[in-house]
């Protein structure tokens, strides 16, 4: 895989069939359903104040879903350039305009938070880079995190030139 | 102080449209409707603190303190610093309105955020 700045826009490229379908999951991969953990993560609580709390959730929080969902749906539409390469087994590009890149850096925090609440992840695990190979769906879990973490690293890097 | 409301759990108009070219994922200014706290409540003063995260990184965590704040790198970093060092870090303290905009802002770019009274 490379990836790099062409223009107006961030290219990856030589994105091999796995990687591609990473990246293809991380809009379902903010859903927190089932997940009080991750829930209560992507809506803390903003105060120790009951009082607040309960005004929060009613005023504040369907904002931020609101302000979730649309950065969620930008990626989703950035992706579908990814369709159509589902059973093939070709690497592909991905172009994601610089005007998208909040809507990515949100999106992907929102996926990364999710996954970990979901797996509980220790702060070692967080930490640790040089991870043995997959063999579970934990693990699965944890390669997603650190790598919707590169591309957070990379876009962050670009738009702060 | 980049936003100011008088309250913002009357706020309108949070960022309701796509967020796509030209928008950020900051929240935006509220709209002042009705008054509903008393002068005392207000007076308080209250601090904006952020707590520790080992998902979010800390690229990430200075890119929004400098974005929220406007603070610069180097006040931004110090401040990043501490909340993974120390567990929080204090990034703003004054009255309660602008207060709790920091603090939506601050969520609404997934940071564990929360409004504290100044003991």
């Amino acid at each position: 895989m490379e990836i790099c700045r062409q223009d107006d826009a961030l290219q990856i490229s030589d994105l091999d069939p796995f990687l591609a379908e990473l990246l293809r999951q991380v809009p379902e991969s903010t859903n927190p359903d089932g997940a009080p953990a991750a829930e209560a993560r992507l809506f803390s609580r903003p105060s120790a104040e009951k009082k607040i709390c309960a005004e929060w959730k009613s005023y504040v929080e369907p904002e931020l879903r609101r302000l979730f969902r649309s950065a969620t749906e930008t990626v989703t539409d950035d992706l579908t350039q990814l369709n159509g390469n589902e059973k093939s087994l070709s690497n592909c590009i991905l172009h994601i305009p610089i005007a998208h890149a909040d809507a990515w850096l949100n999106t992907l925090n929102q996926a990364r938070l999710v996954i970990a609440a979901k797996y509980k992840f220790s702060d070692e695990e967080l930490n640790d880079h040089d991870r043995s190979p997959i063999g579970s769906r934990r693990d699965l879990g944890l390669f997603q995190v650190n790598f919707y973490g590169f591309l957070q690293e990379f876009i962050l890097r670009e738009i702060s030139g | 102080m980049k936003a100011q409301c008088d309250n913002i759990f009357s706020m309108s108009a949070v960022n309701a449209g796509p967020l796509e070219k030209g928008s950020t994922s900051t929240v935006e200014a509220p709209i002042k409707e009705k008054e509903t706290r008393g002068e005392e409540e207000l007076d308080v003063p209250w601090q904006v603190v952020v707590h520790n995260d080992p998902v979010n990184l800390m690229t990430y965590v200075t890119m929004v303190f400098q974005r929220v704040f406007g603070y610069p790198r180097e006040k931004a970093e110090r401040h990043m610093l501490e909340v993974h060092q120390k567990g929080r870090s204090i990034l703003w303290s004054g009255v309660r309105e602008p207060a709790e905009f920091y603090v939506q802002q601050l969520h609404g770019y997934l940071l564990l955020a929360t409004l504290e009274k100044v003991v």
